[in-house]
């Protein structure tokens, strides 16, 4: 092996590139070549001063907060995992909103009365995302609504009207017990394509209700009403449009 | 740019596509950064060419099928930085590789040792470089890329990766001792 050759060879042996073979041809080179053994000590002395001057230039955090919302922009919406300043004002105007009616339009009249427990907007997200965790969705799992609301008997001190919606596009997929403000409460787990909607219901003396407006919150919404002594929130991910779709269904 | 592995970038990416991208490709935002900084050779231009890449990259997103994110990434983000060059800085591109290797006496540890400890000097020889030279060094020295993935990004062929790098170091060497003479006169 000349030098000629080696010329180049001396750059994959130093980046490790080269195979076993031509590694231990050009190292039985160095031993006889003091040029390339020198030329090999100032690439390496070379490659530690690159690495060690710290020319290495890390991204700024201006730019990794506009890259963010560049992604925002160009992704569709629900639940992009990163929500740009401005989405986050006017989420938190609309649950002061929706807190600020329902204060007034729902959880007032339920307080009021000596018979129901208050629930908060919070307790019915959280019981919501609480079931979407792992194991937790449905204590029944069934689509056959015979099966789901036998299963409720003896739980309950209530029979909460079980009904599968598969033909309208809301399948029942099995129910559970759940608590709402230390009080059970059956909970009907619906599926719609790929959304899960849970409708917590339980008895209420308060007279009926029409369905009220949604309410959003942290992305969910929800839908609240009384009917024939019962009272419902189902809640979802789902569009408002299409979960009232559900709350109409449920009321009939 | 290069097509087959990028893919037409007209979908409409949603939630999944998002985590994945954060997952895969936003985690290598430095070393996007630190091509496009010293393809440009400065910090502002290369905030908004970083950018434009990413969001590009974002787009052509569902076309990237596996394989190594990071290359995939600063390949597109070589490609901005070309681009943007060629609108702005166009002279900048006219030097080439050049092909003539005149054999040169390998530069001494000695004065390399006085000259490179320092930044300044190291990054000023770097930008003296012909773009071609300097991306390759960078992607080797301070990225710590692979001859594949140098290739890939590049566009050049993995046979030459080897010689590029050969020629990119003889280059630095030769900016180093030029500048060094002052320098370590003043210095000794």
């Amino acid at each position: 092996m000349g030098c000629e050759t080696t010329r180049n060879v001396l750059h994959g042996y130093l980046d490790g590139e080269l195979d076993a073979a031509r590694a231990a041809e050009f190292e039985r080179h160095l031993e006889t070549c003091r040029e390339c053994a020198n030329t090999l000590g100032a690439e390496e002395s070379l490659r530690s001063s690159l690495q060690r001057s710290g020319l290495y230039e890390h991204a700024p955090v201006s730019l990794r907060k506009k890259i963010r919302a560049d992604l925002d922009a160009a992704t569709l919406s629900p639940a992009a995992p990163r929500i740009p300043a401005w989405r986050w004002l006017a989420v938190a105007a609309a649950i002061v909103i929706v807190v600020g009616l329902s204060w007034f339009s729902w959880l007032r009249p339920i307080k009021d009365s000596a018979s129901t427990a208050p629930f908060t907007v919070a307790e019915i997200i959280d019981a919501h995302v609480r079931s979407l965790q792992p194991g937790h969705l449905t204590d029944i799992a069934s689509t056959d609504q015979h099966t789901v609301k036998p299963w409720f008997n003896g739980k309950l001190a209530f029979v909460p009207p079980v009904r599968d919606f598969a033909d309208q596009g809301f399948s029942l997929i099995g129910g559970r017990l759940d608590v709402l403000n230390g009080q059970n409460v059956a909970a009907l787990v619906y599926a719609r394509r790929k959304h899960i909607i849970n409708v917590f219901v339980f008895p209420t003396r308060e007279p009926d209700t029409p369905i009220h407006p949604p309410g959003l919150r942290q992305g969910y919404q929800w839908f609240h009403w009384r009917h024939q002594g019962m009272e419902y929130c189902a809640v979802s991910d789902l569009a408002a449009s299409d979960l009232r779709l559900l709350a109409q269904l449920l009321y009939q | 740019m290069s097509g087959s592995d990028q893919g037409k970038g007209s979908d409409v990416l949603d939630a999944q596509d998002r985590a994945r991208f954060e997952q895969l490709v936003l985690p290598h935002l430095d070393a996007a950064f630190n091509l496009a900084r010293w393809l440009l050779r400065n910090r502002a231009d290369s905030e908004d060419v970083a950018q434009e890449a990413m969001l590009r990259a974002y787009r052509f997103f569902r076309g990237f099928h596996g394989g190594e994110a990071r290359a995939w990434l600063l390949q597109i983000v070589r490609n901005t930085c070309y681009t943007w060059l060629e609108k702005n800085r166009p002279v900048e591109l006219m030097t080439e590789f050049d092909e003539e290797l005149h054999p040169q006496p390998s530069a001494s540890p000695e004065s390399l040792a006085i000259a490179s400890d320092n930044r300044e000097r190291l990054a000023r020889a770097l930008e003296t470089l012909p773009p071609r030279f300097r991306e390759v060094l960078v992607l080797r020295e301070l990225e710590g890329c692979s001859y594949k993935e140098i290739a890939t990004i590049t566009a050049i062929p993995i046979g030459t990766v080897m010689s590029a790098l050969a020629r990119a170091r003889q280059r630095l060497h030769r900016a180093l001792t030029h500048s060094a003479p002052q320098e370590a006169s003043r210095g000794l």
